[in-house]
């Protein structure tokens, strides 16, 4: 039982964008903008850094859905997801992105927590400032959706195919800026 | 010096918003939304639980910018910003909006911690559903802003009179993106 009543019973940050569609506006344009880009970062890459961040703040929910968008583009690894929650150093990806991994866990314990060796070491495996900023504002604003849908306490369902489905309606057709919570 | 190539002389969240205006603009809509426009939490209320939540993520520029903009509008009341970053529970606020802070801390922290003890003493002051999700909200919101302010290492005034510019801008206008 969520901690408000939200009128509906639709799961995790969807239920809260029903109950308040007007500050649902921004935060959805603000995903789209992050996540559904292929400019420096790809989408798989971006929803990987949302991913990994809602693991380490346990956010059920959020690292379900996202995890299936990021699986989806995944297409080269069936369980890239998971070797990445279980140990990013040793997980298929390239070193640039081991770097903004880095970064990203550093952000989710607080923002001072990033240092300069780490930015100098991103830079150095080709990572742009404009993949810097964006692997932040990822890392950062993930800390704001799991905090948002496990503060209130809604509820996430035990079930990969409900994540799975949704994931490739967000990927093929309505990504975040156009999705119904409904 | 910030991590990433930032416009010299700006600080804090300007420079981020000017170095990427399209994620800029939803966040200052958010931060408009969420801080000034319709709530049952004042302006001044829901400015000290933005500040009281940057204080505990030790992000000097929100900090001090929005407790200026919360000292702003507490007006002849002004020093209550003080007392609560001090010690909120012998503050001289409501008990409703302690137990608000209580919940926005424990968000901080981590959300799962918001328990149903929390909400319910909220509610016993009076607090309505709309109140705790705004308090849920901001203190989330401002989990992000704290990061992405600190995270990029961006420039942090240290003066005081340069806050409270900001605070009576932040006041009155409201967030409005910097024109580029």
């Amino acid at each position: 039982m969520a901690h408000i009543n939200l009128e509906n019973d639709l799961p995790g940050i969807r239920g809260l964008m029903a109950f308040r569609p007007t500050t649902a506006h921004p935060l959805n344009i603000l995903a789209e903008t992050l996540l559904r880009s292929d400019e420096g970062l790809t989408k798989g890459e971006r929803e990987l850094i949302a991913t990994f961040v809602s693991a380490l703040n346990d956010c059920f929910f959020c690292q379900n859905i996202h995890g299936a968008v990021a699986q989806y583009y995944a297409t080269e690894d069936e369980n890239l997801v998971q070797k990445v929650k279980a140990d990013y150093q040793n997980a298929p990806i390239s070193d640039k992105m081991k770097s903004l991994l880095s970064i990203a866990k550093n952000v989710q314990q607080g923002g001072k927590f990033v240092n300069k060796d780490q930015i100098e070491k991103a830079k150095k495996e080709g990572a742009s400032d404009i993949e810097i900023h964006d692997t932040v504002l990822i890392a950062a604003a993930f800390c704001m959706f799991n905090r948002y849908v496990d503060g209130l306490g809604t509820f996430a369902p035990n079930a990969p195919e409900m994540y799975q489905e949704r994931a490739k309606n967000i990927a093929e057709k309505t990504g975040y800026a156009n999705s119904n919570p409904k | 010096m910030a991590h990433i190539n930032l416009a010299q002389d700006v600080p804090g969240i300007r420079s981020l918003v000017m170095y990427r205006p399209d994620t800029g603009k939803p966040l200052y809509e958010l931060a408009q939304i969420l801080l000034r426009e319709d709530s049952p939490l004042s302006q001044a209320e829901r400015e000290l639980i933005a500040t009281y939540v940057s204080s505990r993520n030790d992000c000097t520029f929100c900090t001090s910018s929005h407790a200026a903009a919360a000292r702003y509008l507490y007006k002849d009341e002004a020093q209550t910003v003080d007392l609560v970053l001090d010690d909120y529970q012998n503050s001289p606020i409501s008990d409703k909006l302690k137990a608000l802070l209580t919940i926005a801390g424990n968000v901080q922290k981590d959300a799962r911690t918001v328990s149903e003890e929390n909400v319910a003493l909220a509610r016993s002051f009076g607090a309505t559903d709309r109140d705790i999700h705004d308090t849920v909200l901001i203190a989330a919101t401002f989990c992000m802003f704290n990061r992405y302010v600190d995270g990029l290492a961006t420039l942090t005034p240290t003066d005081a009179d340069t806050y409270a510019m900001m605070g009576e801008r932040m006041g009155t206008l409201g967030y409005i993106p910097p024109k580029l």
